[in-house]
């Protein structure tokens, strides 16, 4: 198992930062181009995904253990429903972000977006995590013979 | 009647685009390999993702590549690897479901003649509140990117529930297939053969 497939592991070894980055770029810059927290969770949960396929399921569960996906799962939603709740504390409506920096109201909006795709995201990569785990650690070594 | 050289190019982009989507579909009806199958509906996603591509709609077209083309690919594998490598020949007669198709397409069809033009700017979507997002967004959020503005802030308490929708999806995948239910039931039944046990000693004593 460990031994063949030599230039599909080099390759997913030097794609797998760069799907990375490039999650954390649809994440971070959804501001101002294509993209988003659900686009950069499922982005980045390809990676995790790419690592599990080529090295096996076991190796990515040792990066990315199980029960921790289950925690990261509920804290994005937890994050987004915080910002909520923090801008209710702040004296203002459920979810709105001027509360954040009332003397500006767009900064405030930028940071509340900010937060609440970065809650979006981290829930996205848990859940896509958790099926791919829930679905390959029903088998999980299969030899190439058969397909 | 004079065609401009953009929108001649970008008519063929779409009649080859939509030929391609033809033919992937066919050919999936066609092959009995499942593998196959399901490379073949990643091809099916790729090619959709780039029609939205085509339509500006490039958020959407991310999101199709990255579920449909990426990780659906992948879970459906999963799921041939846990069942069938080739599909089961039915010997049911097949003039039923064509028929259920065409009438379905036909119905479809029908339905966009009702559609307004691409691009119409008095059409129904772009009437209400569309055209408000546009103006009031840059002045408000601040934003280049309106769809992140719509999403995240003026509709902020739908996307809260759009996630909480996923995660209740994540945790009901986890609880039907994952094996989280089953340990616990594992230990309910370690449990009961104990209980058995000591009371036949109980019993027996």
């Amino acid at each position: 198992m460990h031994y063949h497939h030599l230039i599909l592991r080099v390759i997913t070894k030097l794609l797998v930062g760069t799907i990375m980055l490039f999650a954390f770029y649809v994440q971070f810059h959804g501001d101002f181009s294509p993209g988003g927290g659900f686009q950069a969770g499922v982005i980045m949960a390809a990676a995790f995904i790419l690592y599990g396929i080529v090295f096996g399921l076991y190796a990515v569960q040792v990066v990315f253990p199980p029960w921790l996906v289950h925690k990261v799962m509920a804290l994005g939603v937890l994050i987004y429903a915080g910002v909520g709740v923090y801008s209710m504390m702040l004296g203002y409506a459920f979810l709105d972000y001027n509360a954040f920096d009332p003397g500006h109201p767009s900064h405030g909006q930028h940071n509340g977006i900010l937060v609440i795709e970065f809650g979006v995201g981290v829930t996205v990569t848990g859940v896509m995590i958790a099926i791919y785990y829930a679905f390959a650690g029903r088998f999980p070594q299969i030899s190439d013979e058969d397909w | 009647m004079e065609i401009s050289f953009p929108v001649f190019i970008e008519t063929s982009i779409n009649i080859i685009l939509f030929a391609m989507l033809v033919a992937t579909a066919f050919a999936i009806t066609r092959i009995d390999r499942l593998f196959a199958v399901v490379m073949l509906s990643g091809v099916f996603s790729m090619l959709s993702a780039l029609l939205f591509v085509t339509l500006d709609a490039v958020d959407v077209a991310i999101t199709e590549a990255a579920v449909g083309a990426g990780v659906s690919t992948v879970l459906m594998l999963s799921t041939i690897a846990l069942t069938e490598r080739s599909e089961q020949k039915s010997h049911r007669p097949e003039l039923i479901p064509l028929l259920v198709c065409f009438v379905t397409g036909a119905a479809l069809i029908y339905g966009t003649l009702d559609f307004p033009n691409f691009g119409d700017p008095s059409a129904p979507a772009h009437a209400h509140v569309g055209g408000d997002y546009l103006v009031r967004s840059i002045k408000e959020i601040d934003v280049p990117n309106v769809v992140t503005s719509i999403l995240a802030s003026y509709r902020g308490f739908d996307t809260l529930g759009e996630v909480a929708v996923v995660f209740t999806a994540g945790i009901g995948v986890l609880m039907l297939i994952s094996g989280l239910g089953r340990r616990r039931s594992d230990e309910d039944a370690a449990l009961v053969e104990e209980t058995i046990e000591n009371q036949g000693i109980e019993e027996d004593a």
